[in-house]
């Protein structure tokens, strides 16, 4: 059967037996794609080619990275003057790590607005949630590693959040550090689990796409796909897409590794681990401020820490607070004004998590903090109920090519594949 | 060029402005134009070579400078030979020989400079308290670095008649807090330069940053200069894909 379409004996003798070949044909080059996907959906393609630099750049620095708290530091500065392009590896994974962020933040926001979460993709969704979760359990205990002032102390800040968990709360921070304070054993655990993680992200990673290519990608319209006049084949249309994402990606990821490689970072990361001496402000990395904001909006400990993972467990659920039929915020005219005030409120909770928790901003996070799980658990699905949605078009071809054109486009297609 | 680097800075400008703003209280930073600021930065290598001497003669007595070997200033323009003379002006501890002793020699290319002082306890005693950090990698582990260990430098003054000195303490407009633990280190003519450039509080001082800027990342000329070749080959990229795309879509669009 489709092993017919290999012209070359061997491809078709292996495909015969293991049918590789087929598979990537199917799934990477005849794979049906709606015609009228917009930038947004060069998010996801973007986030995998982030995951892989991480790790391989990764991979390439543990070959010279010590994890001792005598040595970790020593060993990063070894990499950065005596390792050969040791320094361009190490901004490369520095800088990645934001830039893996700014790509899943977008594609997140970008599955939000067009309700990429709604029937039939939930669990598309939570396992992209269950990536957020990983990759930002990854990210913090890769910030640990190179055991400078901010990574002894933002360990110790977020580790301690664990004892607020009630009867065990002390035990599993015990467990955590591996001893009675973060020390050397919490850096030799932190940098196995820094090692694992993306393994089971790369895992979770091809669950989310074995679950996205069951339906194929979700369309800034929101309706299905009535029939090929509304696909074009994956190869050569968005392969050439992603490939354009990617340079101007990698243009602005170049830009940052070679001409501030250190803006995202913190000068205090540059001093040595102190246990006697606690920075003026403790900040983490600029990508958990906003759960940072909610985690001290809430005056009780427990309560903020229920606060922060809750602001992640909400999204689990999304699927099941947001019942409105319409997927594409473009037809529903006050999601859509409410969606763009749940963005600002996120920027906000981001501005207001690097400020000091005093005055106002204890105010202004509180209210963002509200505002956050309102959305979510009020409005999100209040809209379903009373919303009046706008006429969505009869099929994707027509509303992006007027009507009429419609079969000339479909044949035009035909002849390309 | 600029427009792109505009772009991500205004992106963050929110969440590092305030990371940057938290750790540096009520200072006053003086700006100065760096010959290695901007993407085609370059290192001076006759300042860095004064800020090296100045290094030597005023620092170097409290401050050590753990991650720089002698072999390194080849990249300050010195020949081999010159490196051997400067590192055999030190002597190290070596060791253990066949009788599992330890003995001093003279230093070697390959040897890192050698401390100050033996350990922390040791610096502090000799301090009043106060530890001297290690200079390494000083610029990068400040907000501003160069700017502000140029304004720390030069920013020793009367303090305000409202301001209360304790013992041991010194005024710096520029040191978060304005009082600072290491007296004044430079007073200008503090040393003399064999190419004759001055030797003022100011020149001192910058001086001092462009060797400590090399210092904190020796690789940061080589950065830039990669990294102009490397944005010119994905500007290119990002040219030819944009024409590819639209070459290939032509036919879906236009019907």
């Amino acid at each position: 059967m489709s092993t017919n379409k290999f012209s070359n004996p061997v491809v078709r003798w292996i495909d015969h037996r293991l049918p590789i070949f087929s598979f990537m044909d199917h799934e990477l080059n005849e794979y049906p794609t709606p015609k009228n996907l917009n930038y947004f959906w060069n998010f996801g393609s973007l986030a995998g080619i982030s995951l892989v630099i991480m790790i391989v750049t990764g991979i390439v620095l543990a070959m010279s990275y010590t994890p001792h708290v005598d040595h970790a530091f020593q060993s990063v500065e070894r990499i950065m003057r005596d390792v050969n392009h040791g320094w361009l590896i190490r901004y490369i994974h520095m800088n990645g790590a934001s830039f893996f962020f700014i790509v899943v933040f977008i594609h997140i926001f970008r599955g939000l607005y067009y309700g990429s979460y709604k029937a039939p993709r939930e669990l598309l969704w939570i396992l992209g949630v269950l990536i957020l979760l990983l990759m930002m359990a990854t990210a913090f205990m890769g910030y640990v590693l190179p055991w400078g002032q901010m990574s002894f102390w933002g360990a110790t800040v977020i580790t301690n959040l664990f004892s607020a968990i009630p009867l065990v709360g002390d035990s599993i921070v015990t467990m955590l550090w591996g001893g009675f304070s973060v020390d050397n054993p919490t850096l030799n655990r932190f940098f196995a689990l820094h090692y694992l993680m993306p393994f089971l992200i790369v895992g979770v990673v091809i669950l989310h796409l074995v679950a996205l290519h069951r339906f194929g990608s979700n369309n800034p319209i929101g309706i299905d796909p009535s029939g090929p006049q509304d696909t074009v084949p994956f190869h050569p249309y968005y392969t050439i897409k992603d490939f354009f994402g990617l340079s101007v990606f990698l243009s602005l990821f170049a830009a940052a590794i070679f001409f501030f490689p250190n803006f995202m970072g913190h000068p205090d990361n540059y001093i040595p681990a102190n246990p006697m001496q606690t920075p003026a402000h403790i900040v983490p990395e600029w990508y958990f401020l906003p759960f940072y904001a909610i985690l001290r909006a809430v005056p009780d400990k427990l309560g903020g820490v229920l606060a922060m993972f809750g602001a992640i467990a909400v999204l689990f659920i999304l699927p099941w607070l947001d019942r409105s039929p319409i997927r594409s915020g473009n037809f529903r005219p006050i999601f859509r004004i409410f969606f763009w005030v749940f963005a600002a409120d996120c920027v906000a909770l981001g501005y207001l998590g690097g400020m000091p928790a005093e005055g106002i901003y204890v105010v202004l996070s509180r209210v963002a903090t509200a505002w956050y799980f309102l959305h979510f658990l009020v409005i999100l699905p209040l809209l379903s109920v009373i919303e009046t949605p706008k006429p969505l078009p009869q099929s994707l071809s027509k509303s992006v090519l007027g009507g009429t054109a419609m079969v000339g486009a479909a044949s035009a297609v035909k002849e390309k594949i | 060029m600029m427009k792109w680097r505009t772009a991500l800075i205004f992106c963050w400008i929110t969440f590092v402005t305030n990371v940057f703003a938290a750790g540096s209280g009520d200072v006053v930073l003086k700006h100065k134009d760096w010959s290695f600021n901007g993407p085609f930065g370059t290192l001076d290598k006759a300042a860095m070579q004064r800020g090296f001497q100045a290094y030597r003669e005023i620092c170097a007595s409290c401050h050590s400078l753990d991650y720089i070997a002698f072999r390194n200033l080849s990249d300050l323009g010195y020949s081999e030979a010159e490196i051997k003379a400067f590192a055999s002006e030190y002597e190290v501890e070596d060791g253990p020989n066949d009788d599992g002793e330890m003995f001093m020699r003279p230093g070697i290319a390959a040897d890192r400079f050698p401390a100050p002082y033996p350990n922390e306890a040791a610096a502090r005693a000799g301090n009043g308290g106060a530890y001297p950090p290690d200079l390494s990698l000083i610029t990068k582990a400040r907000a501003n670095g160069p700017d502000y260990l140029y304004s720390l430098l030069t920013s020793y003054k009367e303090p305000p008649s409202d301001k209360d000195v304790p013992d041991g303490m010194y005024y710096n407009a520029a040191y978060p807090g304005n009082l600072i633990a290491m007296p004044q280190p430079i007073y200008g003519e503090d040393v003399t330069y064999a190419d004759g450039s001055p030797a003022d509080v100011s020149s001192i001082s910058s001086d001092l940053v462009y060797f400590l800027t090399w210092t904190a990342e020796p690789s940061i000329e080589k950065r830039k200069r990669t990294g102009v070749k490397v944005m010119i080959f994905l500007l290119i990229m990002v040219g030819m894909s944009y024409g590819a795309m639209k070459f290939i879509w032509a036919d879906v669009k236009k019907v």
